[in-house]
């Protein structure tokens, strides 16, 4: 729980003093902006501008000699492998106010948002330092990832001449990290890779349908009283309140009833548009799915679908329909 | 001038970029956070990604912003001049997925002859990057 009452006020006083103030500490670029580096960088990236690395190109570009790329500003005055290391210089207000944030709980934290503007493009032998500035500290929000505040930090660049070459701003969230965190639900059996459908709620009366999917088949439940078909799974029949019952497999062929493109919003672990269709099952009742691998402009009401079985995420098999 | 860049006046708001993938490597993050010498633990090492609360590592800022830069002057041509970079920061990148950035020019300011492109890079999770790159263009003959 994050802190409140007194103890709140007491600790956004503490934050208010950082308000405004220099960092206290003058990043000073190790090495004056080279094309090694900026060769390094743009092989990362996959950047082939020839401003950057081709001196002939660059020459009869509007820039007339290489020049760094301008979202590299940054890089040249970060601090290398010290960054691995918890240790920091004392001065820095920057991490002492971080500090404050951890010991009160809230000790996430995130980028959010960032601007940059570039002055000018650097030039092979300029060097560059930084200063840092704590601009602004929002009050308590609740937000996605829990409860923090947001810090807005501008940084301003000069180089030798003590010239402007540009500044960035960041706006980072400290957050009171959830209790339990995602990584130690997927710690055991790795991460997944990509976003997983959400799984259904299993129990009594429709664990036995699901089991049946696992297994490759689309069953329907049947009333052993009079034989209607139903689903969803249930306990008993609507048409003469028995609760005996049995299933069959259906042979997934259907058509259309009924459909909906979804475009907006987008739940990870889908794909868009989204076609979500009613099918009526030759067997004589209706499955809720999606009509997969079509245009959503081709669907049509009546359409004859096929359904198959197939996995939708890492784990999950869920029955599927295509044009049959 | 190279003859591959676009002149402001070819230029028109709408205009769309070329699409570009990006696959998210482990090799990717780590070489762009080496490259722009970022060393924090949660780019390289992950252990320390999921001390944070995160699966596996994932992309600092600093590569996001360079592939956005390139993804702008990949079209653009080696004549642009990038001068502003605003973004907001979403789902992480994460190895294993794609990134796809797509952008569309929404304004144009004839007196300092700078585009405005609006760009989106999308992964399985959502937007991990959503924001505006200016940049000056040659004016053309």
């Amino acid at each position: 729980m994050a802190i409140s009452g007194s103890e709140r006020e007491a600790f956004e006083k503490q934050l208010e003093a950082y308000v405004g103030l220099d960092i206290g500490l003058e990043d000073i670029g190790k090495d004056r902006v080279n094309a090694a580096m900026v060769r390094h960088w743009c092989e990362a990236m996959g950047d082939s501008c020839g401003a950057y690395t081709d001196p002939a190109l660059a020459a009869e570009s509007v820039h007339g000699e290489l020049v760094a790329p301008p979202t590299m500003l940054q890089a040249w005055i970060l601090g290398g492998v010290g960054m691995a290391s918890d240790e920091s210089d004392p001065r820095d207000k920057q991490k002492e106010l971080h500090r404050i944030f951890d010991a009160h709980g809230f000790s996430g934290v995130v980028a959010t948002n960032t601007e940059q503007e570039y002055t000018r493009y650097l030039k092979m032998g300029d060097e560059i330092r930084a200063r840092t500035v704590i601009e602004e500290i929002s009050e308590q929000k609740a937000t996605g990832l829990g409860i923090g505040y947001f810090i807005n930090t501008r940084t301003t660049f000069r180089d030798q001449n003590d010239t402007e070459v540009g500044w960035l701003t960041f706006r980072v969230l400290k957050f009171e990290i959830a209790e339990v965190p995602v990584a130690a639900e997927t710690a055991e059996t790795g991460a997944p890779s990509r976003p997983q459908r959400l799984r259904p709620a299993m129990a009594h009366d429709n664990q036995w349908w699901w089991e049946c999917v696992d297994k490759g088949e689309l069953a329907i439940q049947r009333c052993s009283g009079c034989e209607a078909l139903r689903h969803p799974p249930r306990p008993m029949c609507g048409e003469c309140q028995s609760s005996e019952w049995d299933f069959v497999f259906s042979t997934g062929q259907g058509t259309v009833h009924s459909y909906v493109v979804i475009r907006h919003p987008e739940v990870p672990g889908y794909t868009y548009p989204l076609v979500v269709a009613v099918v009526d099952l030759e067997e004589g009742t209706r499955f809720v799915s999606n009509v997969v691998d079509v245009d959503p402009g081709d669907v049509e009401i009546g359409m004859a679908v096929q359904a198959t079985i197939e996995l939708v995420d890492d784990e999950m098999k869920l029955p599927v329909f295509r044009p049959a | 001038m190279s003859g591959n860049s676009l002149f402001y006046k070819e230029v028109s708001v709408g205009d769309e970029l070329p699409i570009l993938p990006i696959d998210l490597t482990s090799s990717l993050i780590v070489a762009g956070a080496v490259a722009s010498r970022d060393y924090t633990p949660v780019h390289h090492d992950k252990e320390a990604a999921k001390a944070a609360g995160m699966q596996d590592i994932f992309m600092n800022i600093l590569t996001t912003n360079g592939l956005v830069s390139r993804f702008v002057t990949d079209w653009a041509g080696i004549d642009a001049r990038v001068t502003h970079v605003s973004i907001k920061l979403g789902t992480p990148n994460l190895p294993g997925d794609t990134m796809t950035l797509t952008g569309a020019v929404s304004d144009k300011d004839d007196a300092t002859s700078a585009v405005t492109v609006d760009v989106t890079g999308k992964n399985a999770w959502g937007n991990h990057v959503t924001g505006t790159v200016t940049l000056s263009l040659p004016a053309g003959g």
